[in-house]
């Protein structure tokens, strides 16, 4: 059957036809929606793990225990998983098991653009690269094949153009893969010293037997077109360069890119009077023709920021550039915003009220770095926020800890922060962290997680008790607050920044979108009364806006969240 | 030989199931087709932009400047924001909803008046439809979507049917009368 598949929903299919069992991953754009596809498929088992080092290390463990296991990640996602993919390289696989990392090129959702094939190479792990939807299946449902030829784990690299975007695919059935007897055996699953170093042996050979197949698997291919400009291309960059100089050039489109073959190269560029190599972000296979000695241009004419396109392709290559019509006016930028009854945006406000330095983190609430809260100073990465904090406070001293605070969700902070916040406990800095708790990951598009009480399938699942986690890890002051009560807010603000001692803020309501949240009727301005000082403009709620010298609420956005008419020193919102 | 739509709007305004909708009626229609889409961050409440490409074949996923042969717009900003991505010749289909984006919303900047006019004395081809109203008629303002797509299939063509179908296919059970009938008025705006 055809149908338009996700790039991301076509490498779910990938697995259900493949027959795997086990999967296990932390949402993160722009590979969350492998994982929710995959879960649909009652065949396999589906979770949504803490973070992506215990995601890929289920995947290990479902893999020795004789399943094909998966996990999936954003980019930095891998940047924590790397740990247990380095070793588990050594290990080699029983049931076949693949890693799906999606790149972000052009930085659509993330807070940087390492380019993930650096991976494959310093793993030493074949990654594959599909462009579009029906090859995210087909090479999905490939990579579990080699991961048992080889004995190796395999990546299958997306970008965000391949895994947001829907192309045809036609579906087949399921494969029941089975489950691979289990035996005991040292020598291949625990790395000790005297065990690795023989394995490290067998990777290299590993590695070299990976290069002759990717001289004449199919996944590497050349198209002929009797041109002689030659280009070298995988993943989505290779349908760039095909709409933009369609047959006028000659082709070599890889789908293995890592580790990439030789010969296949240099007998492409002995056909090609010139030779290019278009690939978004590092100049990694251009390195590698290089190294054979090949002469391509690369980086030198294409971008290493951002993504390619057929419009930079076009005008690289052919000098050819569309027209295009713009207006006059200038047009205001329309950033991203939270949301109408977001519970973040009180403590944002009391937080820039406070002028404190706010050590920042990775979710909705990240937004709060913008106009017109402008309360973050700084943000790194997952968990980054609690320990950056400590970090700040031990350069700092006091003068650090009594104006500065965390801020972290609720899943980052079961994601990584809470050995942070073990940090701030046991090597004592006077820290105050606030966690945002909505009960849910939120940017993602609302999956559960460890404190939300329900697992990926909505079912009842334990839930983290984030006070009594604090307690035990010797956290004494912990306050939970509503954000909708802007002075309880303040008030708690004040006393623990004050404190002695570190502390925990749990602000605590849940994100206003969820289908379950009742909200309140919308709220008005009462005209007579406002007198247009524009403090409840102050909040950035998109709901609000000022028109003929007066605030106006938009009752179709408006949500009754009330935050808006605790800061009216008129009485004009009710 | 390859249609590109470019469909745009505010983040929460309903432009991925109206791609959907649209990937959908080409498939059906025989042709190849490629969706791309932007989720995460820019959701929330930012500019929003899909793309949506049929034809024989389709390599790219995305739409560069100067190439769109239509440009859908939700909100009157954003259809002067993507102008740029429209073909020369090419038609712009609008909302005339206004939804000021938070630099207005402050008073840092103003929102620019006589969008449409400027658009037309620059010789675009362009279709405006007060498609919040027509929602409201509908039954829901969250119609909008489907209001505009009923306007711009009369335009690009094809089967009524295959058209309803593929809206029959994309939104939930409950709300299938209501996102016809919202078909139905776009499809006559």
């Amino acid at each position: 059957m055809k149908q338009l598949y996700l790039g991301n929903e076509a490498v779910a299919r990938g697995l259900y036809e493949a027959g795997v069992k086990v999967v296990s991953a932390y949402p993160g754009t722009p590979s969350t929606e492998i994982t929710e596809s995959a879960v649909k498929y009652p065949e396999i088992y589906c979770e949504w793990a803490p973070n992506e080092k215990v995601a890929t290390e289920t995947a290990c463990g479902a893999s020795i225990g004789g399943a094909r296991s998966f996990c999936a990640m954003k980019h930095v996602g891998l940047n924590v998983a790397a740990d247990p993919l380095f070793t588990m390289s050594y290990i080699g696989v029983n049931g076949g098991m693949v890693l799906a990392v999606a790149d972000d090129p052009g930085m659509h959702s993330s807070q940087n653009e390492q380019d993930s094939r650096n991976y494959a190479k310093a793993a030493k792990l074949p990654m594959l690269e599909p462009s579009d939807s029906r090859e995210c299946k087909e090479f999905t449902k490939l990579a579990y094949q080699l991961s048992e030829q080889f004995d190796t784990p395999v990546i299958l690299r997306l970008s965000t153009r391949v895994a947001h975007s829907r192309s045809i695919v036609e579906t087949e059935d399921r494969q029941e893969a089975g489950l691979k007897p289990y035996v005991k055996n040292p020598a291949k699953n625990v790395m000790l010293p005297a065990f690795a170093k023989p394995k490290h042996e067998k990777v290299e050979a590993r590695t070299q037997a990976l290069i002759a197949y990717g001289e004449t698997t199919e996944l590497n291919r050349i198209e002929d077109n009797g041109a002689k400009i030659g280009v070298i291309t995988s993943g989505v960059a290779y349908q760039y360069v095909k709409e933009a100089m369609g047959d006028k050039v000659n082709y070599c489109k890889l789908g293995l890119v890592w580790p990439l073959p030789e010969k296949l190269l240099l007998d492409f560029a002995a056909r090609c009077e010139t030779v290019y190599v278009a690939e978004e972000l590092d100049d990694f296979i251009e390195t590698h023709c290089k190294a054979l000695g090949m002469k391509v241009i690369g980086k030198d004419l294409f971008p290493r920021c951002g993504e390619l396109s057929q419009k930079i392709v076009r005008k690289l290559l052919s000098g050819e550039e569309a027209e295009s019509l713009s207006l006059e006016a200038a047009i205001p930028v329309r950033p991203p915003v939270m949301c109408c009854g977001c519970p973040h945006r009180g403590v944002f406000y009391a937080l820039k009220r406070a002028g404190v330095y706010v050590s920042g983190d990775i979710g909705c609430y990240t937004l709060g770095a913008s106009a017109p809260l402008g309360a973050m100073d700084s943000c790194i990465c997952m968990g980054a926020s609690v320990s950056a904090l400590h970090g700040y406070n031990k350069a700092r001293g006091a003068e650090g800890e009594k104006k500065s605070v965390a801020v972290i969700g609720d899943s980052t902070f079961a994601h990584s922060g809470i050995t942070s916040l073990i940090d701030i406990a046991y090597n004592r800095s006077n820290s105050v962290v606030i966690v945002l708790d909505n009960s849910i990951t939120g940017m993602t598009g609302h999956q559960q997680n460890p404190t939300t009480g329900f697992n990926i399938k909505g079912e009842p699942a334990t839930a983290v008790d984030l006070e009594a986690l604090c307690h035990a890890i010797g956290i004494r002051r912990v306050t939970v607050v509503d954000p909708y009560d802007l002075k309880q807010v303040m008030a708690v603000l004040k006393e623990e920044l004050a404190a002695e001692e570190p502390s925990v803020i749990i602000s605590r309501r849940p994100c206003a979108l969820l289908k379950y949240v009742k909200h309140n009727p919308p709220l008005s301005v009462a005209e007579d009364k406002c007198v247009g000082c524009k403090a409840c403009l102050g909040i950035g709620c998109p709901a609000i806006s000022y028109r003929d010298g007066k605030a106006v609420i938009d009752g179709t956005q408006c949500v009754g969240c009330g935050v808006c008419e605790s800061l009216c020193p008129k009485g004009a919102i009710g | 030989m390859v249609k590109s739509v470019m469909i745009v709007g505010v983040g929460g305004q309903g432009t991925l199931l109206a791609s959907r909708i649209l990937g959908d009626a080409m498939m059906d229609q025989g042709y190849d087709v490629k969706v791309s889409e932007v989720h995460g961050m820019s959701q929330r409440g930012g500019s929003v932009v899909t793309y949506v490409r049929y034809g024989d074949k389709v390599y790219s996923p995305v739409i560069e400047t100067g190439e769109a042969d239509v440009v859908l717009a939700f909100e009157q900003l954003e259809a002067a924001r993507f102008l740029p991505y429209l073909k020369v010749g090419g038609t712009v289909i609008t909302s005339t909803q206004r939804i000021d984006p938070m630099p207005v919303v402050t008073g840092e900047k103003e929102y620019p008046q006589g969008i449409l006019e400027d658009m037309e004395k620059k010789g675009v081809d362009v279709l405006a439809v007060d498609a919040l109203e027509l929602a409201r008629q509908a039954g829901s303002q969250k119609a909008v979507n489907v209001v505009l797509m009923g306007a711009m299939a009369k335009r690009l063509g094809g089967d009524k049917e295959l058209w309803l179908s593929a809206v029959e296919r994309c939104v939930p059970q409950k709300f299938l009368e209501l996102n016809k009938k919202a078909f139905d008025l776009g499809w006559n705006a």
